[in-house]
């Protein structure tokens, strides 16, 4: 069985208007269906618009698709009971694109990563403290940032805060939405590496939305290419995805930057064109 | 912390000292002239000489810097001067009304938090509820009807029709709950609105939608991420009200023959009592300055950042 199986999502946000007679709804998720295997990682790739963050919703049980089911370990997350819903949270975390927004500004560090321990967990307090020293060792920080607000920390500080606090509950699954899209280049790599050391260590599996290719690249096993709301390729390897003959696969391949400059070619202009 | 608030308490000093020279000028700009003022309230008929012999007597023919750093000299050691109508020193008659009205006040304040706060956070947890359209009632009511009137209608119903509270005086803690429900009406409609406001608003902050993504319990999302950030606002509010509680429970006392020292300070205005007037407003500035910091160092509590603006990279 598999962790995650998503079956024939379709979505689409309706825009009444008060003197549209006509329908004006936008399709934005057209009969999506893939799965996710235990301890693997599925890059999800597309332009802006194309409905990644609308797919991530759906998958964390915030909005609820028109058709299709999502199943969690064989559970339709949006017709579960209230017990088996609050398992299904615990083992699907996220970590989304802006770690400011993702946090509350009032909360410690500390107070942050130990929130979802307090949740699902009963820990005495040193239990707790040393819970959170470890994750936050784990994550690249050290005890002296337990007292730390999140505005005393950068964005990749903070990120990493906001992955502790994800594997906190040894989830199965976490759906990283953008998670490293805002960070620098040097920063992004170095959370990517911590991504997969991770994964590596507690058996995670990731799904990993992002417009970046590189970075999709560098993690995935697998890619999925979201177009206008359909999932219009999936490749095993990075090779099938250079080799595709898709229009907008191509698209996509010709906006990376040639690792030379004699290599950024008449190719890439025709594309614009 | 300590760094923090030892500034914010040092910052009082020459805010205060600006207060005391507005009063200073304010008395001297305008057309009352004090020595014409106590004579009147002496009734005595004014004369050239009894005038210049009055402006000797107060020092009011020194020059005018004299006349304020003197002013301030006896400020600072809680002289503010002598009635000019009944002779006595002004402290010691506002001090011997102070413990009736602070009475009224903070037990008016506590009913608005204990009222405004469940009331708001339920409205604006529940919009378009019954309890929302409840405390919106509450609050039109509670804004539109004026206190005078509202005291008289809970004195008709509780204790002339029912006999439950005592009509008037100061004594038990039954002579208390009817003034204080008159004074608090306002601070709870206006309280409630704010609280419902800003519950909504940090409802629709991405961490609380965030926080339930990740599971974490409804109760605990409303209370550590929703209640906790609303209810800054609402202190901001209670704080700059408690000055003008206690400075303007004039009416209240009035209906409730309350002794506090709203209908002195009113006598005083008729009177043209200057040395009364000048405490009344000195008075006011600084219950306004001490509700200030006293919300300060809660906000601080509240929301930690605050003390630490403009050093969070140390």
């Amino acid at each position: 069985m598999s962790l995650l199986q998503v079956i024939e999502v379709s979505h689409s946000y309706n825009s009444k208007k008060l003197f549209k007679s006509k329908d004006t709804s936008n399709k934005v998720l057209h009969n999506i269906s893939f799965s996710i295997e235990e301890g693997t990682c599925l890059g999800l790739l597309g332009t802006s618009g194309a409905g990644k963050s609308t797919l991530g919703k759906v998958i964390l049980g915030i909005q609820r698709p028109q058709q299709g089911q999502v199943l969690f370990q064989g559970y339709d997350i949006y017709n579960a009971d209230k017990i088996t819903k609050s398992k299904i949270r615990r083992d699907l975390q996220v970590v989304f694109q802006d770690s400011y927004s993702s946090v509350n500004p009032r909360m410690t560090a500390e107070r942050i990563i130990s929130e979802p321990l307090e949740n699902y967990e009963k820990l005495t307090l040193i239990e707790k403290r040393k819970t959170v020293i470890s994750l936050l060792e784990r994550v690249g920080l050290n005890e002296k940032d337990l007292k730390k607000y999140p505005n005393q920390f950068s964005g990749g500080q903070l990120q990493r805060i906001n992955i502790a606090r994800a594997i906190a509950l040894k989830p199965k699954l976490i759906v990283l939405d953008e998670s490293v899209s805002s960070l620098d280049m040097v920063t992004q790599a170095l959370i990517l590496e911590l991504l997969s050391e991770l994964k590596d260590d507690f058996g995670l599996s990731y799904l990993f939305i992002t417009h970046d290719i590189k970075a999709a690249f560098s993690i995935s096993d697998k890619i999925g290419v979201l177009e206008k709301g359909e999932l219009i390729e999936r490749y095993d390897s990075k090779d099938q995805f250079f080799k595709s003959q898709h229009p907008a696969i191509k698209r996509m391949r010709d906006s990376i930057l040639a690792e030379h400059p004699r290599d950024r070619s008449i190719n890439r202009n025709s594309s614009l064109t | 912390m300590g760094v923090y608030i030892l500034k914010r308490i040092m910052t009082i000093i020459p805010i205060f000292l600006i207060a005391t020279l507005l009063t200073f000028g304010m008395i001297h700009l305008s057309p009352v002239d004090p020595a014409e003022a106590y004579l009147a309230a002496a009734n005595i008929q004014p004369t050239e000489e009894l005038l210049e012999q009055t402006r000797q007597e107060f020092g009011l023919d020194k020059p005018l810097l004299v006349q304020y750093i003197n002013s301030v000299m006896k400020i600072s050691q809680f002289d503010f001067g002598v009635s000019y109508v009944t002779n006595k020193p002004v402290w010691e008659e506002v001090s011997s009304r102070m413990p009736a009205t602070i009475q009224l006040t903070v037990g008016s304040l506590i009913i608005a938090i204990l009222a405004s706060i469940p009331l708001g956070f339920l409205a604006g947890i529940k919009k378009n509820s019954g309890i929302d359209h409840f405390s919106r009632f509450l609050s039109f009511f509670g804004a539109s009807i004026p206190s005078f009137w509202f005291g008289y209608l809970l004195i008709f119903f509780f204790s002339v029709k029912l006999d439950l509270f005592p009509v008037e005086g100061i004594g038990t803690w039954k002579h208390l709950v009817l003034p204080a429900i008159t004074l608090a009406l306002p601070l709870i409609a206006l309280y409630t609105r704010l609280l419902r406001a800003s519950v909504l608003e940090s409802l629709e902050e991405p961490y609380v939608l965030f926080a339930r993504t990740r599971g974490i319990h409804e109760k605990k999302i409303m209370g550590k991420h929703v209640l906790r950030i609303a209810i800054s606002p609402m202190i901001t509010g209670l704080g700059m009200n408690l000055g003008k509680l206690m400075t303007g429970a004039i009416i209240v006392e009035a209906v409730f023959s309350w002794p506090g020292f709203g209908r002195y300070f009113i006598e005083a205005v008729f009177n043209r009592d200057v040395p009364v007037i000048q405490c009344y407003v000195l008075l006011a500035a600084g219950l306004f300055l001490i509700s200030n910091l006293i919300v300060d160092l809660i906000q601080m509590y509240i929301d930690p950042r605050i003390s630490r603006k403009g050093r969070q990279f140390q």
